[in-house]
């Protein structure tokens, strides 16, 4: 099979036998994703329970569907390419995938659908083992069941784009620590991953709405959840698109200029 | 027409500065010193298409900074450059297709699962009919003796096997140009000389054009007629291999065979070697006329022969007096 689709199911193919060689550290790095929400949701659970039950109008049940719904989409919009970028820079790997007249970011693509075919079966055993446990108050309406399909396509397109583009930081810095750990920080409070955007004060939450972090996490969550009315959806929808057209016009830019600039550190 | 087309190529990188210590390493944070340092300085050459050409040079000579920036990898800092008709480092698919780099020191091949599945990446990201590709790896598995070792994960490979195998993976979209960075490097002789023996075949039945770098001497000596020779970024000879001996060579080594042993052959010239009657001389270049006649004159000889000194002797002697 030729063309794009060949190279994908190829790169998935080679993903997946990576993937298996590598058991333990997936595993590990499994327990890891489900015990970030776990930690929130049981503390969250706390609070409410201290304050009578409720904190924000939210219940434990409530933490509990908010929480277990993020570990789901969380998963779904991983990436892991700053770090990779960094490594392959300043080990010189670059320099092959420049050598072919395809653009490196479709094996980055592709590598990490393959990845997650594997672990989300896992990531949705756990979720359903959670649920068990703590029994979460899902109260979705259909239409935004529907609607949060297309939405977790859309978060997962701009965690790429902008995580991608972010990455293109190595390019310039070699050591690129320092700009993940803000990346990571400020996604984690303003996506909505350490507590529901609706608990921020007002000008964290006005942040929430203007930076990109809640359309990569907090936004599924909340149509999953039907938290939101149809005009919110829609809003959130267009939020999405507008984030990931900017940032592909950005990476556009910035591509040529890394190009420009790369100077095959190592290699 | 030309395959590769290089005019006044340059190359410069800012590296920063430090000095040792910790009052340094605190002024170097609010201000860098760099300096420039020019890797290619102005070099200018041209191969035509289906040649194979040595690239010659001490470590640190530009070598590979060339060989990147015909690649596409590196953006000259000025100069022109034309491969295959295009400007490498605005890496058109259409270049990037009829082209291939190798490095000898850095490896293509996804690490833990068979070579074979790199291949198969490599046919789909060059858009390689099937009926063609089956073609060329069969004739490269032939070639290069990879059958047993195609379906072994790439980290249980020995060098040799995985140099075939990127070799392989490099050759399989039947690259017009081919950039070769030490590609026999760490090999055994066995295998540097089979892999010498496909680099030939290869140009030879496709009609590729090379462009090899290596540190053995045997490589270019088997595959490049013509060489090129830069050192510290400059051109210092370009033209016939044989050429290059005869102009680099300061001495010519005199070889004879006494019927009896003689004494004082020391007169004649350095003396090299003297094993049992056959005798090795170091001779300046100017004066070998001279010597040859005196010593046939003089001594009882059964067999002569003037030669020049091993090519590898001459190639030293250029990148360490940087001789002109």
């Amino acid at each position: 099979m030729n063309g794009l689709l060949g190279v994908y199911l190829q790169q998935w193919k080679i993903s997946l036998a990576e993937t298996f060689q590598y058991r333990a550290a997936m595993a590990i790095w499994l327990i890891g994703h489900v015990l970030e929400p776990l930690l929130y949701l049981v503390v969250w659970s706390a609070v409410a329970g201290a304050n009578g039950g409720r904190v924000g109008g939210m219940g434990r049940g409530d933490f509990a569907a908010y929480f277990i719904a993020l570990l789901l989409v969380n998963h779904v919009t991983y990436t892991w390419i700053m770090w990779e970028m960094e490594h392959r820079i300043r080990h010189g790997a670059l320099s092959f995938a420049l050598l072919k007249p395809l653009h490196p970011v479709h094996a980055d693509i592709a590598a990490n659908l393959a990845s997650k075919l594997i672990t989300f079966p896992v990531i949705l055993l756990a979720a359903g083992a959670l649920a068990l446990l703590f029994k979460p108050a899902f109260h979705p309406s259909s239409w935004s069941v529907l609607a949060f399909l297309p939405s977790l396509l859309l978060a997962f397109l701009l965690r790429f784009a902008l995580e991608w583009v972010l990455a293109l930081a190595a390019f310039w810095t070699t050591r690129i620590g320092a700009v993940n750990q803000a990346y990571f920080v400020t996604a984690l409070f303003f996506s909505g991953q350490i507590a529901p955007l609706a608990l921020l004060p007002s000008p964290m939450a006005f942040l929430s709405k203007i930076l990109p972090f809640r359309w990569t996490a907090g936004f599924p969550v909340d149509l999953l959840l039907g938290r939101l009315d149809p005009h919110e959806a829609l809003h959130g929808f267009l939020a999405q698109g507008a984030w990931i057209l900017g940032i592909l016009l950005v990476a556009r830019v910035l591509w040529r200029a890394a190009l420009r600039r790369y100077s095959a550190v190592g290699s | 027409m030309t395959a590769i087309r290089v005019r006044e190529l340059r190359k410069q990188y800012r590296v920063s500065e430090r000095e040792a210590g910790l009052w340094s390493s605190v002024k170097s944070l609010v201000r860098r010193k760099t300096r420039t340092v020019s890797a290619v300085d102005g070099i200018s050459f041209d191969i035509a298409p289906g040649e194979i050409v040595g690239f010659l040079g001490p470590n640190g000579a530009g070598k590979t900074t060339t060989l990147k920036m015909l690649s596409g990898l590196l953006h000259p800092s000025s100069g022109e450059i034309e491969v295959l008709g295009q400007v490498p480092w605005k890496r058109h698919a259409d270049f990037l297709g009829r082209m291939s780099l190798v490095m000898g020191q850095r490896n293509q091949l996804v690490w833990d699962i068979p070579a074979v599945e790199t291949f198969e990446l490599n046919r789909a990201i060059y858009r390689i009919p099937m009926a063609q590709y089956r073609e060329t790896l069969d004739e490269l598995v032939d070639l290069l003796d990879l059958k047993a070792v195609m379906g072994a994960p790439v980290r249980n490979l020995s060098l040799g096997e995985r140099m075939k195998c990127e070799l392989t993976a490099a050759l399989l979209h039947r690259p017009k140009v081919v950039f070769l960075d030490e590609p026999t490097i760490g090999l055994d002789v066995t295998m540097q000389r089979r892999l010498r023996d496909f680099i030939s075949q290869y140009r030879r039945v496709h009609g590729a054009t090379v462009l090899l770098t290596s540190h053995y001497m045997a490589d270019v000596e088997a595959l490049c007629r013509r060489v090129i020779v830069i050192h510290r970024g400059r051109l210092l000879f370009d033209g016939d291999l044989g050429a290059l001996v005869g102009r680099f060579a300061a001495h010519k080594l005199i070889s004879i065979h006494l019927a009896t042993p003689c004494a004082g052959l020391a007169q004649y010239g350095e003396l090299v070697s003297d094993e049992e009657g056959h005798v090795t001389l170091r001779v300046p270049k100017a004066e070998t006329p001279r010597v040859t006649a005196r010593l046939l004159a003089e001594l009882p000889i059964t067999d002569l022969t003037v030669e020049d000194p091993p090519i590898d002797e001459v190639i030293s002697r250029v990148f360490t007096e940087g001789a002109v």
